[in-house]
């Protein structure tokens, strides 16, 4: 079933399209992931699908009906949760307060998805009363994914979740992806480690120029000489 | 000695009038990103609201307070909602220079209500208490007390409420805050529901520290804005740091400079901090 769709979107941040007739698909239960060069676009269409740019033409659909301009608020309300490339956490807020922003449209008791979270990602548990800005590149990371998993989305984005990390917790980030996806939770994600995140993916996107250049299952994009010399760094 | 001390109690009950003024600068800084030049002249709307209480309607003075800021809290919004809201995706700029003619129209129309000439909440003198020397009056413990229990108020609310919390969450990231589900819309009209609450407050103790008029609020900016940038704009509990320092500030530059050099010294603070460290002392944004 797909849950997640985006298609053939054109559009940008009010200059010239970036979008290019980009198309997406989740599908329950997937891992997909978005590779391609710097500047091709790839955080521009996380955003569109997340409402946060201006979609000229083209449709989004989440369960077949259409979100396309619908408020991040809306959206996160119907279970498609967004973690930015940058900025993706409230800095002066504590961890705990940063996983309460993310069940801020929650109005039921949710302490049982913060002790989830906590048991995805031990080290913010100790670090619950710690300012957000004062943990290290990994736990950031951590909090910023623990932030968005707080209403328990069918479908999360995360846009270049290991970048910048060490690749201790770059392995560890992967994990814990592939252990949230085990739980029934759908993943798009855009990746700069594309080899590792391509042979966890079901499926992958090669995008340029904001349009799809490849598409296919993860491994036969790692196995396909041309994307790997091109995109893959040989 | 006596002197000296007499001096800190006039500087903490500034301090505490700056403090409230500068909360609300710095929490509307921090949630909207510009700086609310008709912040003075919302004190001063305060103040007379409270006056038309205790004075037109005759009420007692704590129902006239109340109420008045209830009333500024309205026009806060009412101001936000009218104008700054619509102004809100041209740019900052614009958003500071209408805040400038906000103060203009406020001050012209508090003029024309309630006329140039000062104006005060009760007539007759109060003794002050004297203790080892030192001459306080009750207004001005009432002033320290109720400032300080505005604040631990807002305090309260900004650490252990939902909305509080969404508060910190949109001013440390505004975008993020969006993601998130937060109803930014409903954060801001809560800021100017509280920076209006806190400015009324500050117009009234003012009008009972000294006396009511019209340009009353307009003076006090100049500090206001000395105290939010010295404590890191954005940041609401730099601001009440800073404003005990500007506050202590200026009192205490009357042991050495005529006291009409106050704002002067409020001023060059200002200037020092902004070319020394512009984000404040507790790190804050850049104006
Ligand atoms: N907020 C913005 N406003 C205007 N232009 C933007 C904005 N963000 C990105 N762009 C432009 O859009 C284009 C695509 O950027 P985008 O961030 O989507 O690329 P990307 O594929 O995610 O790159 P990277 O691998 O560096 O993250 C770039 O040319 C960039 O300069
Ligand atoms: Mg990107």
């Amino acid at each position: 079933m797909t849950l997640l769709k985006a298609e053939e979107l054109y559009g940008g941040y009010g200059g010239g399209d970036i979008l290019n007739g980009v198309s997406l698909r989740v599908d329950a239960g997937e891992v997909v992931v978005i590779v391609g060069p710097n500047g091709a676009g790839k955080s521009t269409a996380m955003k569109a699908l997340f409402g946060l740019v201006n979609v000229r033409s083209g449709r989004v659909t989440f369960r077949d009906e259409e979100i396309t301009r619908l408020s991040p608020d809306r959206i996160v309300g119907r279970g498609v949760c967004y973690v930015p490339q940058e900025a993706n956490v409230f800095p002066s807020l504590t961890v705990l307060e940063n996983l309460e922003m993310g069940a801020f449209i929650r109005r039921d008791d949710y302490s049982a998805q913060i002790e989830r979270v906590f048991e995805l990602f031990p080290p913010l548990k100790e670090k619950r009363s710690q300012a957000a800005g004062t943990l290290s590149g990994g736990q950031r990371q951590m909090v910023a994914i623990g932030r968005a998993l707080m209403l328990d989305p069918k479908v999360l984005l995360l846009d270049e979740p290991t970048a910048g990390l060490s690749p201790k917790f770059i392995d560890l980030i992967f994990e814990r992806i592939q252990e949230i996806n085990a739980t029934g939770v759908s993943i798009l994600m855009v990746e700069q480690n594309a080899r590792h995140a391509l042979s966890l993916a079901d499926r992958g996107y090669v995008l340029v120029l904001g349009a799809n250049r490849y598409e296919d299952t993860g491994p036969n994009l790692l196995a396909n000489r041309e994307v790997a010399e091109m995109f893959l760094g040989g | 000695m006596i002197d000296f001390l007499q001096i800190v109690i006039y500087g903490i009950v500034l301090g505490s009038i700056i403090a409230l003024g500068a909360i609300g600068v710095s929490l509307i800084f921090g949630i909207l990103r510009f700086a609310h030049f008709a912040h003075g002249d919302l004190m001063t709307l305060g103040a007379y609201f409270a006056l038309a209480g205790v004075a037109g309607m005759s009420l007692p003075m704590f129902a006239a307070f109340g109420l008045a800021l209830g009333a500024t809290a309205l026009v806060a919004v009412g101001i936000d909602r009218a104008l700054y809201s619509r102004l809100q995706q041209v740019s900052p700029i614009i958003l500071l220079i209408s805040s400038v003619g906000v103060a203009l129209m406020l001050r012209s129309l508090i003029q024309m209500i309630w006329g140039p000439d000062n104006e005060i909440y009760q007539s007759g003198i109060s003794m002050p208490w004297t203790f080892a020397g030192l001459r306080i009056q009750p207004t001005q413990v009432m002033i320290v007390g109720g400032a300080a229990g505005l604040m631990l108020l807002l305090h309260l609310f900004l650490q252990h409420t939902r909305f509080g919390k969404a508060m910190r969450a949109m001013s440390d990231n505004p975008d993020l805050a969006r993601l998130s589900g937060i109803n930014t819309q409903r954060v801001v009209i809560l800021t100017w529901i509280i920076a209006g609450v806190l400015a009324a407050a500050a117009g009234i103790f003012l009008g009972m520290d000294t006396r009511l008029h019209p340009i009353m609020g307009w003076k006090l900016l100049l500090p206001v804005f000395a105290a939010a940038i010295f404590g890191g704009i954005g940041k609401p509990y730099g601001a009440v740091a800073g404003a005990l320092v500007i506050g202590l500030a200026q009192e205490m530059s009357t042991l050495i400079l005529p006291a009409a050099y106050k704002p002067a010294v409020a001023f060059a603070l200002m200037v020092i901090i902004l070319v020394w460290r512009p984000t404040g002392i507790f790190g804050g944004k850049v104006l």
